[in-house]
């Protein structure tokens, strides 16, 4: 989008529909917009904004990449952090490192499938899905039992600095490492590299293969990370949690201006992205929508911007 | 020397002109398999009985293969197959005389061919990627399907369910209609539009070149999935006798997985419906392996899920060790 010769950055037209959404809240529904509930709309958004981290990184790793499975992983590291840390503040970091660590293997696997067997992204996260579901249904054996370890809940509930709670500060120094690990190591170089084109990303030294796998094993980190986050906000644990973040969050990725073809894109978009579908969902509740009209909404928002943002470039 | 040379070239031949071979020989694995833990599979009662399961996936799966051919995909039919089934329940009852069959049928077959339709502008005229678009009207259509029926519910006419579960001259109806789908592929194949298909989905620039309308063509090929889809769901309410807003939402990556299976190639321009429906077939098969075999219930899905990515993995991983070797 250009106004007057300048081009501006979709993270930017992304902030901007945030705040006129909120304030569009505001107008619609006395009480919407204050200070409060800025802040939980934030926090909320910091949940998405994590999970779709990963999702960025793999949409920008290009090769119609898309991470499906990202909704069960959540859910996944969310039940390791109920059952192993089981209400005990000093279970916390060894459940964190096992919930971290199975992000990891699933997106590890999803990495091998797509770059070796070359199995097309699209199915071999949709097919994992299915698997880490299994794996949850197997262990758990329909069981749900644990406790959010308390230290977890506070740190994402509670005021750490005015009133803001300590995960919004979190999320912003994870935006900056993001930005960081994006734009300024040589694994974010070689990203954007692959996403834009493969081949010769191959020529010019990169070993295509093995950054596709790291992207994957991080996103599904990444979604583990998201899944013991929500966790310290629900405190309870049920088999669909991740799913309502699995849309919004390719969502929050395409807002952000982060193009779908691969190449382009940056943190910052996805953290404006999850602002905008954040409120957007909430907008939905406030007004009292039903699911059906929620999700209708959701998917024709979804298509309107795709078509500003995601349309193809060649036939 | 010379029986080896003529030898080769054939088997390429004959494998890259009949893409579904490793998807029958799958088949008959696995229908091994299930013979040994079930002896009564081919009695009439039990073919009946998984062919009344089979065919709406299996009718998905057609509608999938052919938008896949045309080198798109298709991540909505199983909610536009929720969609028509929910329109088709609510226009049903016990009671429903012959005209208000047909009239629930032709409406529900009209707006799974809206539906699909409107995919196809999408992807055709606003350029949209199928992957994430289809992704985006599937909560659409199931937003639609939870509005018209909030609860699962509702009746259809006995007729209706006896007529699906008939066996017209000891061969189940459902078979038949397997039959029927075949036949109306090849003739699908005959006309202008199975050429365009298989051009559109090996080269889409290349058959832009020739003169091929390739929005249009696009437009098509996805309002045929939806139309396929309604038929699917046709056959699924006659098969549950009942509506159910979230019924389709399992079929989506099934009928994927029954593409995959059947040989087609996910890029397009390779493979046809028969190898689907043999994927189908693979697939429903499997699942009763896995029930007769004593697997657990809890741990049912993940054995169910780990066969899936198998199989997906399985085209991959032939050609992966032809490229080693």
């Amino acid at each position: 989008m250009t106004i007057r010769g300048y081009k501006l950055p979709a993270p930017l037209i992304a902030l901007t529909l945030a705040v006129l959404l909120f304030f569009l809240g505001g107008v619609l529904r006395s009480g919407f917009a204050n200070w409060e509930q800025a802040v939980n709309i934030v926090r909320l958004a910091a949940f998405l904004g994590i999970i779709a981290a990963g999702q960025t990184l793999v949409i920008i790793s290009g090769g119609e990449g898309i991470d499906l499975s990202v909704g069960s992983v959540v859910t996944l590291g969310a039940l390791i952090m109920f059952r192993i840390g089981d209400g005990s503040n000093s279970m916390i970091l060894p459940a964190l490192g096992l919930a971290l660590a199975a992000g990891g293997i699933i997106g590890l696997i999803n990495g091998l499938g797509i770059a070796f067997v070359r199995i097309p992204p699209l199915v071999m996260t949709l097919g994992m899905t299915g698997v880490v579901q299994g794996v949850i249904l197997g262990f758990t054996q329909g069981v749900l039992d644990g406790e959010t370890p308390p230290l977890l809940s506070t740190i994402i509930t509670r005021p750490i600095i005015g009133r803001v709670p300590g995960i919004v500060f979190f999320w912003l120094i994870f935006g900056l490492a993001m930005w960081l690990l994006i734009e300024r190591t040589s694994y974010g170089k070689k990203l954007f590299a692959i996403g834009t084109n493969r081949v010769a990303a191959t020529l010019s030294g990169v070993r295509v293969n093995r950054e596709i796998i790291i992207t994957y094993a991080l996103s599904g980190l990444l979604a583990a990370l998201g899944g013991v986050i929500v966790l310290g906000f629900t405190d309870i644990v049920f088999l669909n949690l991740g799913n309502r973040y699995l849309f919004p969050s390719i969502a929050a990725v395409v807002v952000g201006g982060t193009v779908l073809a691969g190449g382009q894109g940056s943190y910052w978009g996805t953290m404006s992205g999850a602002l905008v579908l954040t409120l957007l969902t909430s907008l939905l509740t406030a007004l009292q929508f039903s699911e059906a009209i929620q999700q209708m909404a959701l998917g024709v928002i979804l298509l309107l911007l795709l078509s500003i943002y995601g349309r193809q470039r060649t036939n | 020397m010379n029986l080896e040379i003529i030898r080769r070239p054939f088997n390429r031949y004959f494998l890259r002109h009949n893409p579904y071979l490793f998807a029958l020989f799958l088949l008959l694995l696995s229908l091994i398999i299930n013979y040994f833990l079930q002896p009564n599979l081919f009695e009439l009662r039990v073919l009946n009985g998984n062919m009344r399961i089979f065919l709406p996936l299996m009718i998905l799966a057609a509608g999938q293969s052919i938008v896949v051919l045309g080198g798109g995909i298709d991540l909505s039919v199983g909610t536009i197959v929720s969609l028509v089934n929910a329109v088709l329940i609510t226009n049903l009852a016990r009671e429903s005389g012959p005209a208000e069959i047909l009239w629930a049928i032709a409406l529900g077959l009209g707006i799974g061919l809206l539906a699909g339709a409107f995919n196809g502008l999408c992807v055709a005229y606003l350029r949209l990627q199928p992957i994430v678009t289809t992704y985006a009207t599937s909560f659409i259509y199931s937003g639609l399907a939870l509005y018209i029926l909030p609860r699962p519910g509702g009746a259809i006419p006995a007729e209706l369910a006896r007529l699906y579960r008939s066996t017209p001259a000891s061969i189940p109806f459902t078979l038949l209609m397997v039959v029927l789908l075949l036949v109306i592929w090849k003739v699908m194949r005959a006309t202008r539009f199975g050429t365009f298909l298989y051009a559109l989905g090996g080269d889409a620039e290349a058959s832009f070149t020739t003169g091929i309308v390739v929005p249009r063509m696009r437009l098509l090929i996805y309002a045929v999935s939806g139309g396929f889809a309604a038929l699917s769901a046709v056959a699924l309410t006659l098969s549950t006798s009942t509506g159910d807003p979230r019924i389709g939402e399992s079929m989506t990556l099934d009928s994927i997985v029954a593409v995959v299976l059947g040989g087609t190639r996910l890029s397009g321009g390779y493979g046809g419906i028969a190898g689907s429906i043999i994927g189908v077939a693979i697939l429903g098969t499997i699942r009763n392996i896995i029930s007769f075999a004593n697997v657990p219930t809890w741990w049912q899905t993940l054995v169910d899920a780990v066969i899936i990515v198998s199989a997906l993995a399985g085209p991959g991983l032939i050609k992966l060790l032809r490229r080693r070797a």
